[in-house]
């Protein structure tokens, strides 16, 4: 059996299904997202059989009524508002953590690691759930925290359902695609740079500042491009932890297509949201490039 | 630095605490003697009896069990063959398909397959939830696989050519029973991540079939209630149980290494 052969023999099956069930499905979309609004048919025939009853050929009018309205690029902005705030969040709390197992003995490091990783390997439901209980009017922790507001005279504050609390989730949920990244990077960097800046007399924040964080940036960058771009497209946390007026774009793709019925929209949402992942994940890619040079 | 190391321990263990501290407190509400997740009322298993009686959460546990299964079986066969492909030949269109599923909002290939499945008249259940795990589980095996082909030494395999096997002889004798422990490990990773698919579920499942994500997702909505803690529980014991076997079968596998 010649190269060729073996190449299209182990190949083709999962390149067979990938094109089926993931590349065909996507272009569909892109097709959906130009279709008529009420064209539920994102194949039907593009210039029309001639039936006067029958929707037919290709229309920016979706993409018009995207950018015509405010409401939806303010959407679009919010949701960008609540993935940077997660990915800088996500970056305060998992930056110790990674120097923390960077720099603890090498046999230590591998189970430090693996803690990380198991609250991300239960249920993401059960992670979001957790977070209904603590910050519930019930919970311990809820009047804990009205009570505490009570000393210095304000009055109860409410915690689920609010954007505090989409937030908690998002950076709950996202918190390990930060940490292993910078861990990742942390762990290759070469002591010696550290001893040589403390003999030459920089004090610890000058080492950090000018020696571990410059040259984390690219494991800052990936961990970035891994937790934006999920969180920009989620919407069981909003739907879950939000309040009513606390949906993202995720929710308003899921409304088109599951209660409105819309697949025109719902496809130029898609899109949009598809095209910011990609441009995101592009910035962060440069960004990492240049800083290898 | 003694100082600094202190501070940097200190915070790395809130970091920690952040981590467990909410799926703690779910498995000891489980087993809380009181409808509310609040005071600590005296322990009881009733909501772990209550679960055993629920028979659309069984329903949905044994759903979740089949699509599991069927999924994982048929992702860790195309799953190997991408990740060998990956490591044996240069492909240009493969690697895009097989880690574009894994790094785009999920929702977007929920809504994609929704339409796709709703234009070939495929009926939504069971079939597109399993079609649908497959797709998005054959990437994570593929990178299991790769990887641990490139931890391989090739001399082994260049050994078994020059004594006279041919190429499948000595992919079956050698390179499959060294690769095994990343395939198994990329089996149960496979269907720990179909058993625990919340989205792309929720939008190939139509209405008449029900995962336990989605049993817990529809419960959660309308209030909080122990028997959903109980649930999670169990959930997260499997979960556990099958990521430990993976990481010991393939260290480094789950860091996506």
């Amino acid at each position: 059996m010649n190269a060729r052969a073996q190449k299209w023999l182990v190949s083709g099956p999962p390149l067979v299904y990938l094109l089926f069930f993931f590349a065909i499905p996507t272009l569909i979309m892109v097709v959906a997202s130009f279709r008529f609004p009420g064209d539920y048919d994102p194949l039907a025939p593009i210039f029309g059989t001639g039936n006067p009853d029958e929707v037919a050929g290709l229309t920016l009018e979706s993409y018009q009524r995207f950018f015509a309205d405010p409401i939806y690029l303010e959407l679009f902005l919010k949701s960008f508002l609540y993935a940077t705030a997660t990915t800088l969040l996500c970056l305060l709390l998992a930056y110790p953590l990674a120097l923390m197992i960077a720099r603890s003995p090498k046999r230590y490091r591998d189970i430090l690691v693996l803690l990380v990783i198991l609250p991300f390997w239960s249920n993401f439901l059960i992670r979001v759930y957790a977070w209904m209980i603590i910050l519930g009017e019930q919970s311990v922790f809820a009047k804990g925290f009205n009570g505490f507001l009570g000393l210095f005279g304000l009055d109860p504050m409410p915690l689920l359902f609010t954007p505090l609390a989409v937030l908690i989730g998002l950076v709950y949920v996202h918190l390990p695609f930060m940490v292993l990244p910078l861990y990742a990077n942390l762990e290759k960097h070469d002591p010696a740079l550290l001893d040589a800046a403390q003999d030459l007399g920089a004090p610890a924040w000058q080492r950090f500042w000018r020696i571990t964080f410059p040259l984390s940036l690219p494991g800052v960058y990936a961990g970035a491009a891994l937790v934006f771009i999920p969180a920009l497209g989620i919407f069981a946390i909003p739907d879950l932890l939000g309040g009513t007026d606390g949906i993202l774009i995720g929710n308003l793709i899921k409304q088109q297509f599951l209660e409105a019925r819309d697949w025109p929209f719902g496809g130029v949402l898609s899109m949009v949201l598809t095209a910011a992942a990609i441009g995101f994940a592009g910035i962060a890619a440069w960004f990492a490039r240049r800083q290898r040079v | 630095m003694a100082r600094r190391s202190w501070i940097l321990w200190a915070m790395a263990a809130l970091g920690y605490a952040f981590l467990y501290v909410p799926l703690i407190i779910v498995i000891v509400y489980s087993f809380n003697d009181s409808r509310l997740n609040a005071e600590w009322v005296g322990f009881t298993w009733h909501w772990y009896e209550v679960l055993l009686k629920d028979e659309q959460m069984l329903t949905a546990a044994w759903n979740s069990l089949i699509i599991g299964v069927s999924a994982s079986a048929v992702a860790t066969v195309l799953g190997t063959m991408a990740g060998y492909a990956m490591y044996r030949f240069k492909l240009r269109l493969l690697p895009v398909l097989v880690l574009m599923p894994i790094a785009i909002p999920e929702i977007l290939m929920g809504v994609s397959l929704l339409i796709f499945f709703v234009m070939l008249n495929v009926t939504l259940g069971m079939l597109s939830i399993t079609l649908a795990h497959i797709a998005f589980c054959i990437g994570f095996v593929a990178i299991v696989v790769r990887s641990r082909l490139t931890g391989m030494d090739e001399s082994l395999t260049e050994a078994a050519r020059d004594l006279g096997a041919t190429h499948w002889q000595a992919f079956r004798l050698i390179t499959l029973p060294l690769i095994m422990p990343g395939i198994i490990a990329g089996a149960l990773m496979a269907f720990t991540l179909s058993i625990d698919d919340f989205v792309i579920t929720f939008f190939t499942a139509g209405v008449d079939a029900t995962t336990l994500p989605l049993q817990i997702y529809s419960m959660i909505k309308i209030a909080v209630t122990p028997e959903v803690n109980a649930v999670s529980t169990l959930l997260m014991l499997v979960t556990l149980i099958l990521i430990v076997i993976a990481s010991r079968l393939s260290p480094g596998a789950l860091r996506g290494e």
